[in-house]
């Protein structure tokens, strides 16, 4: 029985002047269906998300959010979005309590203040939920991003490298915390650089490469090693001659 | 309608509060505005005769460039630490952000006025205070800041932004900045606003149309 696509993408296309971010992107997640997206730097990993959540306009292609054309509109559709970058989002000199508030306002978050109780605490920030936030550390910055991409119940959890700048311990501490939190039902894209973390991450992995789709599988398929030949080899290739490895398989190309 | 007013006033309340912290914006365009304010009434030492005529141009010419010191940090700080895109995936129509800005760079004008234009009636000797210039004051600020507020977010992309507000934004604020005058300069002569119909309905037409034209491309103005 096929799932329901809660975000879909047709043939997406993204150009910056006569630069091509992306090329012709297909990609269909259903609920509660977790991608992950490795990439080379420059690979379009960003600008991909940043067109689901509805920060960049197509300028081919359609982002269709459960079967609604994304952009465009009065935006209510970007309640259901929740966005995580590798920059935070957050206001330096208002406190992780009073940021959090601010967008609950923004999203008509019911409950508010419960809900902003119940997070800080869930993500092991209460104790520290009236000092400014330019006074915590990386790693509970990242955290408190998270907490206002959860803030809203979005279905759809867009993670844009949210791990970089993290010591291990921070990362190993996010990432537990994603895993437990951020993929309850909710259908979730990571982009990242880190194959290991690929690895242990969501039902299906993907490699986007010179704004492409270059490969596909599902997760436990692959060994990091046999992640890491092949990985190599399409990043190597350029997309050119991509070869076919494992049980992935390689999308159609794009014309341009 | 009323769930758009409530996140236009969030995102208000979101940038004093902030202000309130960093004192910023306030502190850099109330500063400019009172050395301004002092060097030229200490600089001209203006006979009474020549004060009504020459007073209402720098009066304008302190509230417009602290105006512009503040709308150049309005997008700046959002830039910088990338909250605008907090903003821009916020469910709101993208005018809302807009809205929402010009209002709080109102605030932040507006209270600078308060406090300058008191202390510009002291310094240059000015007789009497009409109460007219509370309604005038605004209507050219708002006349500085709607267009102001739309160029500081286009600038904000940009790497000389501190250069490039004032020089997008002063060509288009002449008919504010001679109307703004042209009716202060009334009421400091004759006390009322008889014979500045003319100008009052610019300020107006000027205020309106800044103000429309930048919520129907605000949008644009947003992405890259």
């Amino acid at each position: 029985m096929d799932i329901p696509l809660e975000i879909q993408t047709e043939n997406l296309v993204k150009a910056f002047g006569r630069h091509y971010a992306l090329r012709g992107v297909n990609l269909g997640l259903g609920q509660g269906e977790g991608l992950v997206m490795i990439g080379p730097n420059g690979a379009g990993k960003t600008t991909l998300l940043r067109c689901l959540a509805g920060l960049a306009r197509p300028s081919e292609g359609k982002v269709l959010l459960r079967g609604q054309e994304l952009t465009g509109g009065s935006g209510e559709l970007r309640r259901h979005i929740g966005f995580v970058s590798h920059e935070t989002l957050l206001y330096d000199d208002l406190t992780p309590a009073e940021n959090l508030r601010f967008y609950g306002r923004l999203y008509d978050v019911s409950h508010l203040e419960s809900r902003v109780d119940q997070l800080l605490g869930e993500l092991g920030l209460g104790q520290r939920s009236d000092d400014p936030v330019r006074t915590l550390s990386r790693g509970m910055r990242q955290r408190l991003s998270l907490a206002r991409a959860l803030l809203h119940q979005p279905t759809v959890l867009l993670l844009d490298e949210p791990y970089t700048g993290l010591d291990m311990q921070a990362t190993e501490l996010l990432e537990r915390m994603l895993l437990e939190i951020a993929t309850r039902g909710r259908t979730v894209l990571l982009t990242t650089h880190d194959l290991p973390t690929a690895l242990r991450c969501g039902s299906r992995l993907a490699v986007l490469v010179e704004g492409r789709i270059a490969y596909e599988t599902r997760q436990g398929t692959l060994s990091e090693h046999e992640l890491r030949g092949i990985y190599r080899d399409l990043i190597g290739a350029k997309s050119e001659g991509i070869p076919q490895k494992g049980c992935g398989h390689r999308l159609e190309r794009h014309p341009r | 309608m009323r769930a758009y007013l409530k996140k236009v006033a969030a995102i208000v309340w979101k940038d004093i509060l902030a202000e309130l912290r960093t004192r910023e914006m306030l502190s850099s365009m109330l500063v400019f505005a009172l050395v301004v304010t002092l060097v030229f009434s200490f600089a001209f030492e203006l006979a009474p005769m020549d004060t009504a005529r020459l007073a209402p141009g720098l009066l304008w010419v302190a509230f417009a460039f602290a105006g512009i010191l503040g709308l150049n940090r309005s997008f700046a700080v959002e830039k910088d630490r990338d909250s605008l895109q907090g903003l821009m995936l916020a469910p709101l129509d993208r005018s809302g952000i807009y809205v929402a800005k010009m209002l709080s760079n109102l605030v932040f004008l507006t209270a600078v006025e308060a406090i300058i234009l008191p202390l510009f009636w002291v310094l240059y000797n000015l007789r009497s205070f009409p109460l007219a210039i509370v309604l005038i004051v605004p209507l050219g600020t708002l006349g500085l800041v709607a267009p102001g507020t739309l160029f500081a977010a286009m600038t904000a992309h940009t790497r000389a932004r501190e250069v490039m507000l004032p020089l997008l934004l002063l060509p288009l604020s002449v008919p504010v900045i001679i109307a703004s005058v042209k009716v202060t300069a009334l009421l400091l002569s004759s006390n009322s606003l008889s014979g500045a119909g003319g100008w009052l309905q610019l300020l107006a037409a000027c205020d309106i149309v800044f103000v429309v034209l930048s919520v129907l491309t605000f949008e644009y103005v947003l992405e890259e």
